[in-house]
Parts: C-alpha cells; sequence; structure tokens
C-alpha cells in the first residue's frame, strides 16, 4: 500500500495554514517567529515529496537552500528581537506601535 | 507498512504543529516545534531523502531550535495573558476564516488533482544520497551554493552588531 | 529508540511487500537480540565505569579507591545504584513539572541511539538454522557520520531544559553555559571528521571501518595499520578535544564542577533523575569513544579479522585516557575554554579539512 503524492501535499498544505493561522493570530514575537519557521518546513515537505514523485533531485537541492536560509534569517530575526526587547521591554508586537498614524 | 508510519508520522506533526499555535508559553511553543521538525525528518525517510532528514536533524532541530531555547530563555517572558480586545477578535477571527478557506483551497486544488499513479515512479539510483546531493550542489548548483554562503557571512555579523550591548 | 535506527537500516525488508513470514521472524528476533544486547552493554559499561573511574584516579593518585563493598569494590556501583534508588526524590516547588521529568530522559536517550549505527564487529557466520549471516552492527544507514551528528546535537536540550526547569538562576546559568559550550565544540568536531570523510568517499560507517583494514610498511620495517589516526592525526587531537567537552568532561568540566555554581544544571535533581543524569554523562563518553575508535582507529579490526573484542578494548584505552585526563588536568575557565573552541580548534579544523583536500587532490588514487 502506497501513500499517494496527494497526502504528502494535504499534510504540507495544512501545517502551511497552520502557520498562517499563528502569524495571524499571536502577539509574541517569538511564538510568530517560530510559525515562520513552521510555515517554512511544511514548504519544504512539499520540496520533498515532489522531488521523489517526479524522480527530481532539484527538490531536495532547495530544500537545502531553504534550511540555508532559514537559518540566516533565524539568527538575524533573533538578534532583532533582542535588540528590541532590550529598548521596549517587550516582545508584543502589539506594544511595537512608535509609526503608527 | 510504509502507510503506517506515514500515518503515524503524520499524525504527530499535525498535532505537534497545532500546538506549536496554541501554547501560552514561548518555551513550550520551542518544544511542540522540535517534535514537529522530528516527525517531519521522518517523512523524509519515506520520501528517501537521505541527505535532507539527516541535514533536517542537525541544523533545523539541532542548532536553529537550540538559539530559539537559548532566546527564550535569555528574554525570560511570562506567559502570554489572553486579554484580547474586541478589535482584536475580529482581527483573530477574519484571520482565521481567511486561512480556513486557504485550506479548502490548497487542499482542493493541490490536494486532490495531483498527478501521476499511486505508487511514484522508480527512482534513479542514488536518488537522495549525500553523493548525488554534493555533485548537484558543485556543478549545477554551484552559483546559489556559494552566495548561500555569502548570505550567511551577512547574517554573522549581522546578528553580532545587532545584538551588541554598545558600540565601543 | 534504538529500533528507529534499526527500521532504518532494514528499510528496504519494511518498504516491501511482506517477506515470508518465517524469513520476516527470523530478522526480527534477531533485531530485537542484537538491540537488547547492545543495550544491556552499554548500560553495564556505564554503571561500571563509576568503579573504574574511581580506581584508575585512585592509582593515579596513589591511593587505594573503593575497596570495601565487594571484592576489589566491584559491587561499589550496585551499592551506589541501590542508595540512589532509596534515597527522597524530591520536586522543588515551583519547578516546571514537565520539562523538569523530561530533561534527564533528554539527555540520556541520544547518548544510546547512536549505537544503532556502530559497527562493532564483523559477521557471524550463517550456522544451520539461519538464512544468512549476522551481521555485527544495528544498521547500516547511507548516513551514517551524519546520524551521529545529528543525534549528538540533540543531547544539548536535555541539559538546557535541566537548567531551566529547576526555576534556579544557578542551574540556568550553568544549563546555559554547558549548552553554549557544547554547540561551540560540536562545529569543531564536524569539521575534524570531514578529513576522514575526504579518504574515504562515504558517510557509511561500515565503509570507514573497512578502508581502514590491511598494513602499510612505515619506512620498510615496521607494520602500521591502516588507520586513520595515523593519517590524520591533527583530526583525531581535534575529535578528542571535543568530545572531551561535548560530554563536559575534564578539564572542560566548568559547567558541573562541585566548586563552581553550586552543581550546575541538575543542582535540584535528586535520586533517580541525578542517576539519570550521571549515566547519562558515563553513555556519552562510550559513545564518544565508541564513534573515535569506528572513524579513527579502525574500529572492530584486529590483526586477524574483525571481533567485537578489538572494538571493546579500543573503546576500554579511550575511556581510560578520558579519565587519565580528568586526575591529571585543572579546568579551564569558562571564557579560556570559548576562546580556545573558536579561535584556536575551529582555524585549526579548518586548516586540517583544507590541507587533506589538497592531498586528496594531488595524490589521486
Amino acid at each position: 500500500m502506497h501513500v499517494p503524492l496527494s497526502a504528502y501535499l494535504i499534510l504540507s498544505a495544512f501545517l502551511f495554514v497552520l502557520g498562517v493561522i499563528g502569524v495571524a493570530t499571536r502577539r509574541n514575537a517569538l511564538i510568530i517567529f517560530m510559525c515562520i519557521e513552521l510555515m517554512l518546513n511544511a514548504v519544504n515537505l512539499s520540496f520533498v515529496a515532489f522531488s521523489r514523485f517526479l524522480n527530481s533531485m532539484d527538490g531536495q537541492i532547495f530544500v537545502f537552500f531553504v534550511m540555508a536560509v532559514a537559518t540566516a534569517e533565524v539568527a538575524v530575526g533573533l538578534a532583532i528581537i533582542l535588540a528590541i526587547h532590550r529598548n521596549r521591554e517587550t516582545v508584543d508586537v502589539a506594544e511595537l506601535n512608535l509609526l503608527k498614524w | 507498512m510504509e502507510l503506517v508510519l506515514f500515518v503515524g508520522l503524520a499524525a504527530v506533526a499535525a498535532v505537534s504543529g497545532l500546538l506549536v499555535v496554541v501554547q501560552r508559553h514561548a518555551l513550550y511553543s520551542a518544544m511542540f516545534l522540535i517534535i514537529n521538525m522530528g516527525s517531519l525528518a521522518g517523512l523524509y525517510v519515506l520520501l528517501h531523502a537521505h541527505f535532507v532528514w539527516a541535514v533536517q536533524v542537525l541544523v533545523y532541530a539541532g542548532a536553529i531550535m537550540v538559539l530559539f531555547l537559548f532566546v527564550i530563555m535569555l528574554l525570560n517572558l511570562p506567559r502570554e495573558e489572553v486579554r484580547w480586545a474586541s478589535r482584536d477578535l475580529k482581527r483573530i477571527l477574519a484571520a482565521a476564516l481567511l486561512s480556513l478557506v486557504l485550506l479548502g483551497e490548497l487542499v482542493l486544488v493541490v490536494g486532490f488533482r495531483s498527478a501521476g499513479p499511486s505508487a511514484g515512479p522508480a527512482l534513479a539510483p542514488g536518488f537522495g544520497t549525500t553523493e548525488t546531493v554534493g555533485r548537484l550542489l558543485f556543478t549545477t548548483f554551484l552559483f546559489p551554493f556559494e552566495i548561500t554562503s555569502v548570505i550567511l557571512l551577512v547574517a554573522i555579523v549581522g546578528a553580532m552588531v545587532l545584538a551588541k550591548k554598545h558600540f565601543d | 529508540m534504538t529500533s528507529w535506527g534499526v527500521i532504518l537500516g532494514h528499510w528496504d525488508l519494511v518498504l516491501g511487500d511482506w517477506a515470508s513470514m518465517p524469513e520476516m521472524l527470523e530478522t526480527l528476533i534477531i533485531m530485537v537480540v542484537k538491540v537488547g544486547v547492545v543495550f544491556a552493554t552499554l548500560l553495564l559499561v556505564a554503571a561500571y565505569m563509576t568503579w573504574i573511574e574511581r580506581k584508575v584516579i585512585a592509582d593515579i593518585q596513589v591511593r587505594v579507591g573503593p575497596s570495601r563493598v565487594g571484592p576489589y569494590g566491584l559491587l561499589q556501583p550496585i551499592a551506589d545504584g541501590i542508595k540512589l534508588f532509596f534515597k527522597e526524590d524530591l520536586m522543588p516547588g515551583h519547578v516546571d513539572r514537565a520539562l523538569f521529568l523530561l530533561a534527564p530522559a533528554l539527555s540520556v536517550v541520544p547518548a544510546m541511539i547512536v549505537f544503532a549505527v556502530i559497527p562493532f564487529g564483523g559477521t557471524i557466520p550463517a550456522f544451520g538454522f539461519l538464512s544468512k549471516p549476522i551481521p555485527l552492527y544495528l544498521s547500516d544507514i547511507d548516513v551514517g557520520v551524519l546520524y551521529v551528528f545529528s543525534v549528538t546535537s540533540l543531547g544539548v536540550y536535555g541539559i538546557v531544559l535541566a537548567g531551566w526547569a529547576s526555576n534556579n538562576k544557578y542551574s540556568l546559568l550553568g544549563g546555559l553555559r554547558a549548552s553554549a559550550q557544547m554547540i561551540s565544540y560540536e562545529l569543531s568536531m564536524s569539521l575534524s571528521v570531514v578529513g576522514v570523510l575526504i579518504l574515504v568517499g562515504s558517510l557509511r560507517l561500515t565503509e570507514i571501518v573497512k578502508a581502514q583494514a590491511g598494513f602499510s610498511w612505515w619506512m620498510g620495517i615496521l607494520p602500521v595499520p591502516n588507520w586513520f589516526v595515523f593519517s590524520q592525526p591533527i583530526g583525531f587531537l581535534i575529535f578528542f578535544t571535543c568530545a572531551l567537552a561535548e560530554t563536559n568532561r575534564a578539564p572542560f568540566d566548568l559547567p558541573e564542577a562541585e566548586t563552581e555554581l553550586v552543581a550546575g544544571f541538575h543542582s535540584e535533581y535528586s535520586s533517580m533523575k541525578f542517576a539519570m543524569f550521571f549515566m547519562a554523562e558515563y553513555a556519552n563518553m562510550a559513545t564518544a569513544s565508541a564513534v573515535a575508535t569506528s572513524l579513527f582507529l579502525g574500529g572492530p579490526l584486529g590483526p586477524f579479522g574483525s571481533s567485537p573484542v578489538w572494538f571493546v578494548g579500543k573503546v576500554f584505552v579511550l575511556l581510560f585516557v578520558f579519565i587519565w585526563f580528568r586526575a591529571s588536568l585543572p579546568r579551564f575557565r569558562y571564557d579560556q575554554l570559548m576562546t580556545f573552541g573558536w579561535k584556536r580548534l575551529l582555524p585549526l579544523a579548518l586548516a586540517n579539512m583544507v590541507f587533506t583536500a589538497i592531498l586528496a587532490v594531488l595524490w589521486v588514487r
């Protein structure tokens, strides 16, 4: 009994939408960041699933680059969150409204 | 057998993904995200992506999440309080509804209309092995590979500058 | 958990159609027996390392060590185990209960599941009732070395969560220090192995062991085995130093030294959970030694073929060196430790990698 491609894609879509809900709903900047990582992981799953079902290595190579970029993004993003916390003593994104009209 | 493993891993991934989004305390979100990444690594094994699963555990679950944990512990935040104002509630409901619409769209368009037979084509020998990935990275994808090293260098310098307390 | 690695190794059996029932059952039974033997041996080694360590350190310090409980103090670990078992298992008031309970397990498990890929012998030939010879490894996955490093990098979580969950500033600082030390030295450890990988061309541990077979004649007179410790000496030294730092052993044991920071990340733990941390440290040492013997010392290879006896012997030699370092060297201060890891070992590992790559290209075989 083999697992069809659509199963992997539905799982990937579900995880992606969970990430979207998390980013739109939560107020803690760190949790928002983690939901972004969840979205990236969901997309990685799609890439790897397509790579296997189309017998092409391009998907997995792209996953490698997504991971490298995610690493860089996490490092810089966490540094930004630390800097914000040092200045405003909060990581609640609703409190970061200096530029609001 | 593959089906059993897939269902198990997919269930763990889905449930832990849900728990990432719902937790009050950032540390528990991080722990569930680690479980999520682990189950995704298991799914990559099912998809014959040998190098990718090892790198997923090594880099994502083993390094990036440790960084997250460090920052969460250094910031020492209290639990997020559930004091949503009424305008917040409208925003959250709208976001949730639209996300569910997105999910429906994705499932209907991509999920049920993916082409190809159920079993997938026979794979080339050495599919997903480190040797194949290495060979491709140094031939076809050499330019993105070199640019990635520059991106990582920029990230290192940027993180150090942003996190410094004062400039000498 | 070890069965996960076993499933990975026998993937073709698991993935395809059900093979004939007796064959499947035979494979399953052999797997279970192998896992049981390896696991039991690992636990026994972790327990008796306490005795070995105390005796060896005592010898180095010209005193006797445990000698009262049983002949030569051999029942000391059992006595210690019983004592720890009967101690009161305290859980302080404001700890984070789930993480407090999870942390010791998270420390022990990664150390043990690395053994799923380490080859510890040759093959047991097929006797009358077996369908094929039994290879003496639990699984032989394609990315063995990457598996080892990815699993050891998960060992950081046990320490950092123990420090956090204890709700105690000394534990937190100890935990953060220990984990920062571990992730710093992980990098140099992985890079030091790249030289070996260049020489072998594969990530499979069985291939790496096979590549170390045979002898070469040094200066025409001395037979020297083809082990990578002779062709990659700097790699081995860096790997061993990083293994000392990864396992939080002297001279890198600042995070858990009794004279510093109370007892570091495991201050609030007592009884069985503390025993788990203790066991995790010795299991980590055994794991690091096992990986070092597979990669650099030829694993189970000996002059008359592969055998678990050689493997265990080499692992114990490395464990002795671990204990020897603890007895002889003073501990590093934390900033010295971090400087050493980032400014000395990492460039040295990179230089070793580049040098090996250049030599490999020049000596194209």
